[in-house]
This record gives C-alpha cells, sequence and structure tokens, in this order.
C-alpha cells in the first residue's frame, strides 16, 4: 500500500490532559510509523481533537510525553511544531477569511522564506526571486487540489467542501513531514468523500507525507487508513490495522453499546 | 493616618459614580454583547435635558419623567436604526456603530440644548461631614446611597422577576431565546432603556458634582478600566473596579502627585487597567474565554 | 470600452503581481502622479494648498500607520495621536539640538522614536487581545500627552507651552511657501505610501492579516505571533511619527500637545473605518472625506437663508451628520470608501456592458 517503513515518527507516552477538572485525554499512549496513514476514530467527545492539538502544540498535556522525529518534549508551542514539519487542518475551517485562494495557501509558506520583510517591502534582493517561486510551489500544489479556478475568489465566498480543499493545500503547501487532519470529510457527499479520499492517498504516495486523521466514516477508514487508534472518554480502547480493530470487542460495545443496554433501549 | 483614610474614601466614593457608568456599560453587554460606546453621549444627553428642562420650569419630577420618556425614545430609536441591521456582524464593527452613535447624540445634545455649562442643583448640600475624625462629603455619600440602592434594585430585576429572566436569557444566548420566544427586539430595547436610566441617574450626579458639560462624555472612557479589572459582564465587578480606580485616582493624585507631578489621575487608571490585564487577562470576574479549535 | 483588456494577460508571475495590472490602471496613476506634481503646483492657490491638500495628505499618511495595525494586523488602537506627537516632538527637538542635522533625517529619526514607544505600549498585545487592547493604547494616548506637558523640556522650556516649527529648509531649498509645503507633503507621502502597497501585499502583509483573521490558526502554520505584532506597532508608530511631523511642521507651523489629542486619534479612526479597514487607497478617500465634509457642509449652510443655522450649530449638525454616516457606512459598506471605489472601477471595466 504506502511506504510505511519501520521507523516511528510519532509517539504518545501516556498523555492525559484536562481542562478545569475535566479530564479529556487518559493516559493515551501510542506510535505512528513514518509514512503510514493513522486514523483516530471514536465517538464524539471522545478526545480526538484534543489528542490532535496536543501533538501540535495548541494544547499542553498536564502529563506524558510527545515524541517526534526522535526528539522528545512534554511542552511545545505550536509555531514549534510547524517548524518541526507538522501541518494540520481543524473541524472547523481556520481559514483566514479576508484573503483570497492563493493567499491564504501561500501564507503555509511562510517557514520557507528567507528574505527579511524589509526586502521584501523595497522589493530588492532576494524578494521577488523569492515571490517567484513560492508562487510557483503554491501552484503546484492549488493545481494538485484542483482549486486553480478559485485562486483569487475570497475564502469566505466557498463552499464547505472547497473551503476544507483549501485548508488542505494550505497545510500542504508547508511540505510538512506529519499531517494532522481534523475530520477532513466531515458534512461531504459520498461523491466528495471519494474525491478527498483519493487526494489524501495521493499526498501520502507522492509526498511521503505521514497522515494522521480523525475520520468518522468506517467505510473510508477502512479501505484508506494502515492503522487505527480508537478512543472512548478520553481512553484508548483499540489500536491496530482496520481488521484487528474491527474485530475488537471493546470497540464494538463502544460503538454499538453491549447487549445490555441494547435490550434495554428495545 | 486619618488623612489617608479620609483621601481613601473620598475616592472610594468617586469610585462608585465611575461604577454607576460602568454599570450602564455592563447591562448593555450583557444583554445585546455590545461595548456601547455611546453610553458616555447617553449620560450627557440625559443630563443636559434635564438641566434643561429645569431650567424652562418643569419641576423636578416631570423634567426626570420627560428625560427618561426620551430616553426610552432614544433606545427604541437606537434598537431599530443601528441594532438590527448590524445584528450578525463581528464585535469591532458594533462598536464602531457605538462610536457613531456617541457623536450623533453628543451631537444632537448640543443642538438641542447648547453647549454652554449648565450647573445643576440636586438639593444636596456639599458640607462635609465629620464622621470620626474624617471629613467626608455629604454629597459623594449621598451619590454612594443612590448607587447601592439603584444596585439592589437592578439584581432584584435581574434575579426575581420574569423579565429579569428573560434579559439573562438574552444575554447569554441570543438565538436561544428566540427559540423559546422571548421577543428579542422588546428586550434589547428594555435593555438599552434600563441603561439610559441608568445613565440617568449617572448623569444627574456627576452633573451636580462637575456641572453638566461637554466633558462628561468623557467619563465613558474612565470606565474602561473600571470595565478591565471588573469584567465585561458582571455588576458586581463593575463595583469593584469602580471602587478600585476611584480610590487608586484619589490615592495617586494626592500622594504621588507632587513627587511625578500634577494630572497623573488622567492616565493612572488606564496603566493600572494595564497592568491588571497582564496578570489577568480575563478581568477580576470576567469569564475566561477558552478557545475551542 | 475604456478598458480594452484583450491581449493584457500576464506572462510571469511578477507581471501579474504588479500593483496596477492594467495598462490603463498605470496610465491613469501616471497622469495623477503627474498632475499632483506638476499641474497642481502651477494652478493651485495658496488656500488650496494650506487649508485642504496639505492636511489631507498627512491625514491620508496618519490613516496609512493605523491602517496597517488595525486594518491589516486587527490590532485596535486609540493611540495614534500619541505617536504622531512623539514623532512632531521627537522631530523637533532633533533639529533644535542637534546641530547641521538635515530635515529629512530628523523627520526619519522621528519617526524611528515613535516606533520604539509604539512599540512598547504594543507589547500588552502579545498577552491581550481583540477590545481589551484598546486600554493600551489609551493608556499610550493620555501618558504621551501628560508626559509631553509636564517636562518643559520637549517645549524648550517655552512659557505658553506652544512653539513655532523650524523654517523647512532642505538641501538649501526652502519649502515654507504653501506651494513648497505642499511639494514637500507629497513626495513624502507618495513615497511612504509606495512602501506601505509593497508591505501589505509582500509576506508580512499576509501574517499580518492571518493573524487578524484567526491568531490562533496563525501560530499553527509557523506564524510568529510575537514578532508579527511588535512589527506592526513598530512600522505602524513609524507611519504616525513621520505624519505627525508633517502635520507640525508642514501644516500647523506649530508643534504643541493638545493637537495631538483624543479627538485626534478618533479622527484617524474615522479616517479608516471611512475609507475601508485593510485597504492602502481607502485612507486617502477617507481622509478626503474628513477634510472635505466640513467644507462641503459649511458651503451648503451658506446656501441657505441667512439665519437658519448659525455656525454655533453648524458644528453640532456636522457632528450628527458625521456619526450618522459612520453609522451608514457601517450597515452598508462596511468596507468603506475603497470598496465603492472598487465597484466603481468594476463597472468601468465592463462598460458600456453591465456585468
Amino acid at each position: 500500500m504506502s511506504a510505511i517503513t519501520e521507523s516511528v515518527l510519532l509517539r504518545l507516552d501516556d498523555i492525559s490532559l484536562s481542562f478545569k477538572g475535566v479530564k479529556a485525554i487518559t493516559s493515551i499512549s501510542f506510535a505512528v510509523k513514518t509514512g503510514e496513514i493513522c486514523a483516530l476514530i471514536g465517538p464524539n467527545g471522545a478526545g480526538k481533537s484534543s489528542l490532535l492539538n496536543v501533538i501540535n502544540g495548541v494544547y499542553q498535556a498536564q502529563s506524558g510525553s510527545v515524541s517526534y522525529a526522535g526528539q522528545t518534549r512534554r511542552r511545545m508551542r505550536p509555531h514549534q511544531a510547524a517548524e518541526r514539519g507538522i501541518a494540520r487542518t481543524f473541524q472547523n475551517i481556520a481559514l483566514f477569511k479576508g484573503m483570497s485562494v492563493l493567499d491564504n495557501v501561500l501564507t503555509g509558506r511562510n517557514l520557507k522564506r528567507r528574505s527579511s520583510w524589509v526586502e521584501q517591502m523595497l522589493r530588492l534582493g532576494r524578494a521577488p526571486r523569492e515571490d517567484d517561486e513560492q508562487r510557483r510551489y503554491a501552484e503546484t500544489i492549488i493545481e494538485f487540489l484542483r482549486i486553480h479556478p478559485w485562486r483569487h475568489v475570497l475564502v469566505g465566498k466557498l463552499s464547505y467542501g472547497l473551503q476544507k480543499r483549501v485548508e488542505l493545500a494550505r497545510a500542504l503547501a508547508a511540505e510538512p513531514t506529519l499531517l494532522l487532519l481534523d475530520e477532513p470529510m466531515a458534512g461531504m457527499n459520498a461523491e466528495e468523500k471519494t474525491e478527498m479520499t483519493q487526494f489524501i492517498r495521493d499526498i501520502n504516495r507522492e509526498f511521503g507525507t505521514t497522515v494522521v486523521l480523525i475520520e468518522h466514516d468506517i467505510g473510508v477508514v477502512m479501505g484508506l487508513c494502515d492503522h487505527v487508534v480508537v478512543l472512548d472518554y478520553g481512553r484508548k480502547i483499540g489500536d491496530g490495522t482496520p481488521e484487528q480493530v474491527r474485530a475488537n470487542p471493546e470497540v464494538i460495545a463502544a460503538y454499538l453499546g453491549t447487549r445490555r443496554s441494547r435490550a434495554e433501549a428495545r | 493616618m486619618e488623612f489617608f483614610f479620609e483621601v481613601l474614601i473620598g475616592g472610594l466614593l468617586a469610585g462608585v459614580m465611575y461604577s454607576l457608568v460602568a454599570i450602564g456599560f455592563v447591562l448593555i453587554y450583557k444583554a445585546s454583547g455590545v461595548f456601547n460606546f455611546a453610553q458616555g453621549a447617553m449620560v450627557l444627553f440625559a443630563a443636559l435635558t434635564f438641566v434643561s428642562l429645569l431650567e424652562r420650569g418643569f419641576p423636578f419630577f416631570w423634567a426626570f419623567v420627560v428625560t427618561l420618556a426620551s430616553l426610552v425614545v432614544l433606545a427604541l430609536l437606537i434598537e431599530k436604526a443601528v441594532l438590527r441591521p448590524l445584528v450578525n456582524r463581528p464585535p469591532i464593527i458594533l462598536f464602531m456603530a457605538t462610536l457613531g452613535l456617541s457623536y450623533m447624540i453628543e451631537g444632537l445634545a448640543q443642538f438641542l440644548w447648547g453647549a454652554q455649562v449648565h450647573g445643576l442643583e440636586l438639593g444636596i448640600a456639599d458640607e462635609p461631614l465629620e464622621i470620626r475624625g474624617m471629613l467626608l462629603s455629604q454629597f459623594d455619600l449621598f451619590a454612594a446611597g443612590t448607587a447601592a440602592t439603584l444596585v439592589i434594585a437592578l439584581s432584584l430585576l435581574f434575579n426575581k422577576t420574569r423579565v429579569g429572566l428573560s434579559l439573562r436569557a438574552v444575554a447569554d444566548d441570543p438565538l436561544a431565546s428566540l427559540a423559546v420566544g422571548i421577543r428579542l427586539p422588546r428586550i434589547w430595547a428594555l435593555v438599552w432603556a434600563v441603561a439610559g436610566f441608568v445613565g440617568l441617574v449617572a448623569g444627574l450626579l456627576w452633573g451636580a458634582r462637575l456641572g453638566v458639560q461637554f466633558s462628561l462624555s468623557l467619563v465613558v472612557l474612565k470606565a474602561l478600566p473600571v470595565l478591565i479589572i471588573g469584567g465585561f459582564s458582571s455588576i458586581g465587578g463593575a463595583i469593584v473596579g469602580g471602587l478600585i480606580i476611584g480610590a487608586a485616582e484619589k490615592v495617586a493624585e494626592i500622594y504621588l502627585g507632587p513627587v511625578i507631578g500634577s494630572g497623573i489621575e488622567n492616565w493612572v487608571p488606564y496603566v493600572l487597567a494595564l497592568l491588571f490585564l497582564l496578570v489577568r487577562p480575563a478581568g477580576l470576574f470576567g469569564e475566561r474565554a477558552i478557545e475551542r479549535v | 470600452m475604456l478598458y480594452q483588456e484583450a491581449g493584457q494577460l500576464s506572462t510571469s508571475y511578477a507581471a501579474e503581481r504588479r500593483t496596477f495590472r492594467l495598462r490603463q490602471d498605470r496610465l491613469g496613476l501616471w497622469l495623477l502622479l503627474g498632475f499632483a506634481f506638476i499641474a497642481v503646483p502651477l494652478l493651485g492657490n495658496d488656500y488650496w494648498f494650506s487649508a485642504i491638500l496639505v492636511p489631507l495628505l498627512v491625514l491620508s499618511l496618519a490613516g496609512l500607520g493605523l491602517n496597517l495595525l488595525t486594518g491589516y494586523a486587527g490590532q485596535l488602537s486609540l493611540g495614534s495621536a500619541a505617536f504622531m506627537a512623539v514623532g512632531a516632538f521627537a522631530a523637533y527637538n532633533l533639529q533644535l539640538r542637534v546641530p547641521g542635522l538635515p530635515l529629512l533625517v530628523s523627520f526619519g529619526l522621528g519617526g524611528v522614536i515613535a516606533a520604539l514607544v509604539a512599540v512598547l505600549f504594543g507589547l500588552p498585545s502579545l498577552r491581550i487581545k481583540g477590545f481589551y487592547l484598546l486600554v493600551a493604547t489609551l493608556a499610550a494616548q493620555f501618558v504621551v500627552e501628560w508626559v509631553l506637558t509636564r517636562f518643559s523640556w520637549f517645549t524648550n522650556d517655552n512659557a505658553s507651552g506652544v512653539i513655532t516649527s523650524p523654517p523647512l529648509l532642505i538641501a538649501g531649498w526652502d519649502f515654507s511657501s504653501p506651494r513648497g509645503r505642499y511639494l514637500l507633503t507629497l513626495a513624502v507621502v507618495v513615497g511612504l505610501f509606495w512602501l506601505g502597497k509593497n508591505l501589505v501585499r509582500s509576506e508580512l502583509g499576509r501574517n499580518w492579516m492571518a493573524v487578524r483573521d484567526m491568531d490562533t490558526a496563525a501560530a499553527v502554520i509557523g506564524i510568529r505571533l510575537f514578532k508579527a505584532k511588535l512589527l506592526a506597532f513598530a512600522i505602524s508608530g513609524f507611519y504616525l511619527g513621520i505624519a505627525g511631523s508633517l502635520w507640525a511642521f508642514a501644516y500647523l507651523g506649530t508643534v504643541e500637545p493638545h493637537g495631538f489629542d483624543l479627538s485626534r486619534s478618533f479622527q484617524v479612526l474615522f479616517i479608516i473605518i471611512i475609507g475601508g479597514l485593510g485597504s492602502v487607497l481607502g485612507n486617502f478617500l477617507g481622509a478626503a472625506f474628513i477634510v472635505l465634509f466640513p467644507i462641503l457642509l459649511a458651503n451648503v449652510c451658506g446656501f441657505l437663508p441667512a439665519g437658519l443655522i448659525d455656525s454655533g450649530q453648524l458644528e453640532n449638525i456636522q457632528k450628527m451628520l458625521f456619526g450618522a454616516l459612520i453609522i451608514a457606512f457601517l450597515i452598508k459598506e462596511p468596507e468603506g470608501l475603497a470598496r465603492l471605489w472598487q465597484r466603481f472601477r468594476q463597472r468601468a471595466r465592463v462598460w458600456p456592458l453591465r456585468y
């Protein structure tokens, strides 16, 4: 399937996170190998988004550590995560609504800039050439995700599905090693989902990007992912290949309820 | 030592007046989520209307009633012409609209009643009272008493009446309130009218103290540090914040003034609020917004 | 028909990025600049130079300064006048106390000092967001005003507290005449507008807008909020400082703290609201509005029967109309005059067709 190497890119060790006394995540540990596509699944409120936020430094875990590309860190700020090659998309689209598609994608490339603002202001030195380079790379991404007809349109005016693709483009523009996707297919119809699934598979294959995604559609997960981690009430209840997880009784209980509670429901 | 207490209490009492203005802000913020910059202009309008009516021979009671009525009309107009068209816009747009509104109301007030300073007699002699060896202003005590009564009345309104319940519901979630049948425009108009009433009381008290003049609308700016310390959505916070600012201002003026220079009370409240914010970015009583991404 | 766009396709990214991509726009720009630099000085009279054009240009520069901070970077500020004051007083003191310092260098250094003061009062923006940030710039406004009045060193121990600005001598040329002031102001403003335009279309401009639109997401994609915000304050402060110097030296002819009070800050804020937040052209349009509106109003009232509206009331009517216009703008066209202009241009591009 994909180019999974044996080396581990991301490892979470005993991560716990709570908000004002409410425990969102309890002692979660798992590992993601380089080049694999890993899904985080689980009922709503299981702590999946919070886990992504911990991985990329938006939330700081109270205990445990995150090890990425060999380096272990307990606390990390979001821009440090970005500098180390982690990019992500958000559940409620976090695009810059006042800018065009192209500008949004270009902001994704801000870490690749070498020229200073002075050079850019005076249009001297490295600035003009760099502008061209960045634009060229942004265009490859834009064409890859087929959003080029809208490149100068204000993002706020696009449909939900297109906005999701722009957000993905912005994340890709940073040439990330690890891509965190928070429900990339939420709100899409079957056709759009197939398209997005194909995009993610292509990203993994062509760019070699490791992907961790949160997804509710089990069909998509089974077809796309190499590795599945199941969360419920902030705890990990399953971890393995899609087939292994599918057969896991705890996972079935979490999703469908146990026999007793199903009987009560009747 | 007594002198210090005298200064302190004088400051606290002045702070009560600040709290009054701040309460007007809090009411509107709680109900419409708008930082009503026009509150100061409304205070000015109220005071100016009242004083001008008095000067034209209206008895106290009727002047009060007519002014209150005009404030209510003003509130209704504001709700219809400004708030409703801007209902879904970002807060900064609403804030700027209230800026424009404050200009309008100031201009209107002075257009109607002129720009001279008016004296306002509320019938309270400004003779100092002597309590335990300290000289306290009778007027300030009266103002404090009035403010306290007002606060109690407002708390009763909010917590014990059905209307109060609707007000709190709207403050919490306007969309949900609509869903349960609360008439939003009415509630907004009511809140602005109540805020106008509070503004009227504040305007009368301040006007009696400073004279009714244009600079009254600048009092609104002092309310900002008060709200920052006390939080934007808490009446209790407005009171505490007002007391702190009033006391700090007075103490700084008397004790630091001779050392650094006169006029520092102009900026002390803001610097104080700024330092405060650095420590507690959400104010004393404000809610700390947890951003969900 | 005005815009024959056929054949004007960009063949390189650089060409597409040009500020004025269409030949017609470039032509229009050169005509305008030519008009401003050559025709106006020849045709204009002193009243127009001193009372209309110079304040218009200086206020548009001030507007651009505030717009960079508030419109692009999203940091609300009511301290613009304070930073203008710092620039003016710094330039004045430098001219006074450092013999032989060229005037433009004094302006520039005044701008730098204003930038530093702005950064100082902008530090809270790293912890405080949105509305609460107003208090930091309000503090700046009042503290600066107090410092400049309290310490008479700034006003050279002048008894009245009001100082006349030094003559405008640059490289041996005297710019003190109204025409000279106009040309000096025009040159400085055009230059800074060009730099500003480059800035907002650059990476920094995009970073600012990202911080404005959603700063958590901006941090997540690697933008350093610290650097972006402080640079915004600094560059904005620099622009405002230069505007302050020009206001004092080229417009008023005097340098006093109370000309840079809170109502001036509000004036600059109104300029960018009416002109358009997040726009470069808008500052110019907003400043034109602010300068011309009172004059227009006064002239209209002059046509009405005498005595109907006396001059005292004129100010109040102006205030009311002003406030009403701001509200109307916010309701109808929150993106200000700049957007109206854009729409007009769009119609012009396809004229005589409708769309």
